[in-house]
C-alpha cells in the first residue's frame, strides 16, 4: 500500500492524484445538486397532478412514474446521451458542436433528475394520502381554490412528514451520480478508476473514493436531519419523529 | 439515420435472449443468497450482543452508504484476492467478471434484505414472542415456528419490489464488459452501429418486465395483506 501516491502529480500536467480526485468530487456534488432541484420541482408537480381532482392528470402522473422506475438507470442514461441526439436533428447537431462535458453533464442532470423525481412524486403522493381526506376538505369548504390548497395546506404538512424518505432518496441520488461514469462524466467514480487504471494503484484509489462517497452520504444524511428539526411542527405526524 | 431497422433487433434476438438469461439467473442467485444472508444479518442486528449487533450494523450502513457501481468494481479486485487468500494459491485465481458478479450482488443486497427483514421481525408483535417463549418453545423455535413465517408474510411485497430493483440494478455489470441483457445490446449497438434501436429495444422489454412484476405485487398486496388495517393495504 501506498498512500503517498495522491500527492504525486499525475503523468501529464502538473496536477496531484488527489486534485484530479477532488475535480471529480466537485462534478459529483454539481451533478447531484442540480439533479436534486430538478427532482424536487419535478416530483412535487407529478406528486401533485397524482392526487388533484384531474383524472386525465393523475393518469398522466401514473405514466410517468411508472417509465422512469421501471427501466434501469443506465439504460436511461444511454437513451439520454446516445439515443435523444439521434431522434432530435437539432439536438443531435448543438451535440456535435458543443464541449463534450457540458453535454455530458447536461444529460446526467437531466437523466438523474427525472429519475429521480419519479421516486419524490411516489413520496409527495404517498405523503399526501397520508394526510386523509379531512384536511383538504376543510380548506376547499373554507373557500381556498385547489391550488391555494395544495401551497397553504396539503404541501406544507406532507413536506414535513416525508423528510425521512426524502432523505434516502438525496443519498440515493448522490450514489446513482456513479453511474455518469457510463457516459463518461468525469465524476469522481470516473477519476478513481482513472487513476486505478494509470496508477495500478486500485485499492488506494478505490479506498478513497468510499471515503468520500460516506462522508458526503453522512453530510447529507445530517444536513437533511437538520432541516427536518428546523421546520418540525410540534404534534404534526411524522415531524416528532426522534433521530433512528 | 434513416428510419429504424428493427430487423437488427430479430437478427440479434438468440444473443439478447442470453444476455437476459444471464441477468435473471444473477437476479434470482442474488435475491436468494441475499434474503438468507440478509436474515442472518437482521438477527445479528436485532440481538442483544453489543459486538454482534455493532458489527452487523456497521456491515449494513457500509453497503449501503456507497454507490454499487464502486462495490462491483470493488469485488471484482477483491474477490480473485479473497479466493487466493482462502486457498492458499500461490497466484490470485482468474475468477472473470460474470461471477464475481454473485458474490457482490449478494453480499450487496444482503445490507438491503436485512434492513427488510428487520422491519418484517419488528413488525411481529413483541407478544407472540413472549407467548410462544410462554408455551415452552426454545428461541430457535420461536423464530423459525412463530416470528419468521409471519415476518416473511408481512414482508413479501417490500422483498419482491426489491428483487425488481435489484433486476435493474444488475445491469449495470454491463460496464464490467460482462454480456448481461444491457451488455448484449451494447456490443451488437456498437458492432451494427444501432444505438438507437438496440437501447430503446432494451428499455421496453424492461418496462414491461418490471411494470408487470410490480403490477402483480400490488394485487398481491391487496388480496392477501392478512390481519392488517384495510387502510394500509390499499
Amino acid at each position: 500500500m501506498n498512500w503517498q501516491i495522491f500527492l504525486e502529480t499525475m503523468p501529464e500536467g502538473d496536477a496531484a492524484w488527489w486534485e484530479m480526485l477532488a475535480s471529480g468530487l466537485g462534478w459529483t456534488l454539481a451533478c447531484a445538486a442540480c439533479a436534486w432541484v430538478i427532482a424536487l420541482a419535478a416530483g412535487t408537480g407529478i406528486g401533485i397532478a397524482r392526487t388533484g381532482a384531474s383524472r386525465a392528470a393523475a393518469r398522466a402522473a401514473i405514466i410517468y412514474v411508472e417509465l422512469f422506475r421501471n427501466i434501469p438507470l443506465i439504460v436511461q442514461f444511454f437513451l439520454w446521451y446516445f439515443v435523444l441526439p439521434e431522434l432530435c436533428a437539432p439536438l443531435k447537431r448543438w451535440v456535435i458542436e458543443a464541449d463534450p462535458s457540458v453535454v455530458q453533464f447536461l444529460a446526467a442532470t437531466s437523466c438523474l433528475g427525472l429519475f429521480t423525481s419519479a421516486r419524490i412524486a411516489e413520496q409527495v403522493r404517498a405523503g399526501i394520502e397520508s394526510l386523509g381526506r379531512g384536511q383538504r376538505q376543510a380548506a376547499r369548504a373554507m373557500g381556498l381554490s385547489e391550488a391555494q390548497c395544495y401551497r397553504h395546506v396539503l404541501l406544507p404538512v406532507t413536506f414535513r412528514v416525508i423528510m425521512p424518505p426524502l432523505t434516502s432518496e438525496l443519498m440515493n441520488l448522490v450514489k446513482n451520480t456513479a453511474v455518469a461514469y457510463s457516459i463518461g462524466l468525469a465524476e469522481l467514480f470516473f477519476r478513481t478508476r482513472e487513476m486505478g487504471e494509470i496508477t495500478f494503484r486500485y485499492f488506494e484509489a478505490f479506498a478513497a473514493a468510499t471515503l468520500a462517497y460516506m462522508v458526503i452520504a453522512l453530510a447529507a444524511n445530517r444536513a437533511m436531519r437538520f432541516i427536518e428539526r428546523r421546520i418540525a411542527v410540534p404534534g404534526v405526524a411524522g415531524t416528532a419523529r426522534s433521530a433512528h | 439515420m434513416n428510419g429504424l431497422d428493427l430487423e437488427v433487433i430479430t437478427r440479434a434476438l438468440p444473443w439478447l435472449a442470453q444476455g437476459l438469461q444471464y441477468t435473471v439467473q444473477l437476479t434470482c442467485v442474488a435475491a436468494l443468497g441475499g434474503i438468507a444472508l440478509g436474515t442472518i444479518l437482521a438477527l445479528a442486528r436485532l440481538s442483544s450482543h453489543p459486538v454482534v449487533a455493532g458489527v452487523a450494523a456497521g456491515y449494513v450502513n457500509l453497503m449501503r452508504s456507497v454507490p454499487l457501481l464502486l462495490v462491483i468494481f470493488w469485488f471484482y479486485f477483491l474477490v480473485p484476492l479473497g479466493l487466493q487468500w482462502v486457498t492458499g494459491a500461490g497466484s490470485p485465481p482468474r475468477v472473470g467478471a460474470e461471477r464475481s458478479a454473485y458474490v457482490t450482488f449478494i453480499l450487496f443486497e444482503a445490507a438491503y434484505f436485512c434492513e427488510i427483514v428487520r422491519a418484517g421481525i419488528v413488525s411481529v408483535g413483541a407478544g407472540q414472542q413472549s407467548a410462544a417463549r410462554a408455551l415452552g418453545l426454545d428461541r430457535i423455535q420461536v423464530l423459525v415456528h412463530v416470528i419468521l413465517p409471519q415476518a416473511f408474510r408481512n414482508m413479501l411485497p417490500v422483498l419482491l419490489t426489491q428483487a425488481i430493483i435489484l433486476f435493474q440494478d444488475v445491469s449495470l455489470v454491463s460496464l464490467l464488459n460482462v454480456t448481461d441483457f444491457v451488455g448484449a445490446a451494447g456490443k451488437i449497438a456498437q458492432r451494427d452501429g444501432r444505438v438507437v434501436e438496440m437501447y430503446l429495444f432494451v428499455a421496453l422489454v424492461y418496462l414491461v418486465l418490471c411494470s408487470a412484476a410490480s403490477a402483480l405485487v400490488r394485487r398481491w398486496q391487496r388480496t392477501h395483506s392478512i390481519g392488517r388495517h384495510p387502510e394500509t393495504a390499499r
